[in-house]
């Protein structure tokens, strides 16, 4: 294939190829880890995210993007599904597409929300919900490289139950430091009120920051376009905040 | 039998005499967007028609208001593939912008609040099949679905439906609007399934 | 998908254009000619998907880029015009 990716260089892949459902583990009661095998899967940075591809039997098409959770793993890849309720896409690959069954996917796509291991300065990382999923990938990064560089995830979910990568999150990295911020509801004995991310939340991880730190920042629309004023009334350089977006 | 994603149909395409080919029944409103949603009060919103020469007509909210208002219950169909049937509008038919207005244009090209266009021939908004709509269901036509007014051309896909209508201008030739441009159809019937360029 | 009143950012261009485009875009710069603000393609507002994708300035809401998806061809429009490129993809 004369146009196949090949990290960090220039060129991208624009092939759609063949991948195979091989794992389906649940996070919460809505959302899906899916594992696939990719034949001739060309590896791909923590951040970025493919596209996939589900033809019906009369040839109609639909297409979504869905962000890598974990680092390459030869020809395996992980995508994190979160069922949109009505969705066309994310109903069937949560639940419907049987293992063993083959669908498209493009990519690695997109060489700006990533975060790559010869990075030293420490790190924040914002997730709202489902936003989780490329900054998972980050994490996993980070901890299987063994950098030095500290990270820190803030992470927005309006209830315990929808905490995904629990067992990811929660495994004694000294180098990570999370912090799970709940919106509507709050496990029993927590100090802090239900409410989204406020300045309050952002002082202490920010104030570990470098001012050329990086900030990650993913979640629905409104989520992201608020941690990032909050980030830039912080005084957060806008440069250095790197936002990805979904519905 | 495809060989990917088995079982998968896409939302469901149903038959029915009403549904132009190629679309599905909802019930919900979907918006579509190309843009940030523009904000335009009523106090400073102006329609103006402009004529091939240059000459320009114009009605300030009160004025449009002050014209004979029709109700009108409408099918509309999406090139996006959705149809939604018997929706309730009223406003003011395009006959009473353009019946004062003297022009040899064959065509026209819309505007709106925020830069959207569309084309479409000048016959197409007469005889009382398109409107400046500004209630949809009782109620005023909200930001999302092109408040204060739209245009509402039913019997074409709904992006000649312009939101945030603020002109029309006359022209001698067809000129592609925003999405016609890039490879939307120029006039977009949805019976004869004109969804792009090449239909 | 997204609340259609909503946009995404321009990460979500890089399969679309990875079409008809041999390098990696969503890091490409871009400066505004409207209102001079610059930054990569990946922080554009993009609208759509659907009836395409419409990518604006952050600051200012110009037009930066639209893109569409029909059969097999691309088509791309740079900048606010209306002058587009059919690209053929089969």
């Amino acid at each position: 294939m004369a146009r196949a990716a090949q990290l960090g260089r220039l060129t991208v892949a624009i092939a759609w190829r063949r991948a195979r459902l091989v794992e389906r583990r649940p996070q919460t009661a809505t959302a899906r880890s899916l594992v696939l095998t990719v034949p001739g899967w060309p590896g791909h940075l923590p951040g970025q995210h493919v596209d996939v591809r589900l033809t019906a039997d009369d040839g109609y098409q639909a297409v979504r993007s869905y962000s890598l959770a974990a680092p390459a793993d030869a020809d395996r890849i992980e995508l994190g599904v979160q069922t949109v309720p009505d969705g066309e896409v994310s109903p069937y690959l949560a639940d419907d597409l049987p293992l063993g069954a083959d669908v498209e996917v493009r990519g690695p796509l997109g060489n700006w929300f990533v975060w790559r291991t010869e990075q030293t300065e420490p790190v924040l990382l914002v997730a709202g919900g489902s936003g989780v999923v490329p900054l998972a990938a980050m994490v996993r990064a980070h901890r299987r490289a063994q950098s030095r560089s500290p990270f820190h995830l803030l992470y927005s979910v309006r209830t315990p139950d929808e905490i995904w990568y629990r067992d990811h999150l929660a495994d004694g990295d000294p180098r990570l430091d999370v912090r799970i911020v709940y919106t509507r509801q709050a496990p029993p004995g927590s100090t802090r009120a239900p409410g989204r991310i406020a300045p309050a939340d952002l002082e202490e991880p920010t104030a570990r920051l470098e001012p050329t730190s990086p900030v990650y920042v993913c979640g629905p629309t409104g989520f992201v376009e608020a941690v990032g004023n909050l980030l830039t009334d912080m005084g957060r350089d806008p440069a250095t905040i790197r936002t990805e977006r979904f519905g | 039998m495809n060989s990917f994603s088995p079982g998968f149909r896409g939302r469901s395409r149903s038959l029915a005499d009403r549904l132009p080919p190629g679309q599905y029944p909802t019930e919900s409103f979907p918006v579509l967007s190309a843009g940030p949603t523009p904000r335009v009060p009523t106090e400073t919103w102006a329609f103006t028609v402009t004529t091939e020469l240059g000459d320009t007509h114009s009605w300030t909210w009160e004025q449009m208001m002050a014209l004979p208002q029709q109700e009108t219950v409408q099918d509309i169909h999406c090139v996006t593939r959705w149809s939604k049937f018997d929706t309730h509008w009223r406003g003011v038919p395009l006959d009473a912008f353009l019946e004062d207005v003297e022009t040899a244009a064959d065509y026209v090209v819309v505007s709106s609040y925020g830069g959207y266009t569309t084309n479409l021939p000048l016959e197409d908004l007469l005889d009382g099949k398109a409107w400046i709509a500004h209630t949809y269901d009782g109620y005023p036509l909200s930001p999302e679905h092109g408040g204060p007014a739209r245009l509402l051309v039913p019997h074409l896909y709904f992006w000649k439906s312009a939101k945030w209508v603020r002109g029309l201008r006359l022209t001698l030739e067809d000129d592609p609007g925003f999405w016609e441009s890039v490879g939307y159809h120029n006039y977009g019937d949805p019976w004869r399934e004109q969804r792009n360029w090449g239909d | 998908m997204a609340d259609a009143t909503g946009h995404l950012d321009g990460n979500c261009l890089a399969g679309p254009l990875s079409e008809i485009l041999s390098v990696e875009p969503t890091t490409a710069w871009w400066r505004c000619p409207e209102c001079a603000r610059s930054g990569p393609l990946a922080g554009l507002h993009v609208y759509g998907p659907e009836p395409g994708l419409t990518a604006r300035c952050p600051g200012c809401a110009y037009i930066a880029l639209r893109l569409v998806r029909e059969g097999e061809h691309i088509w791309l429009t740079v900048g606010g015009g209306t002058g587009a490129f059919r690209f053929r993809t089969a």
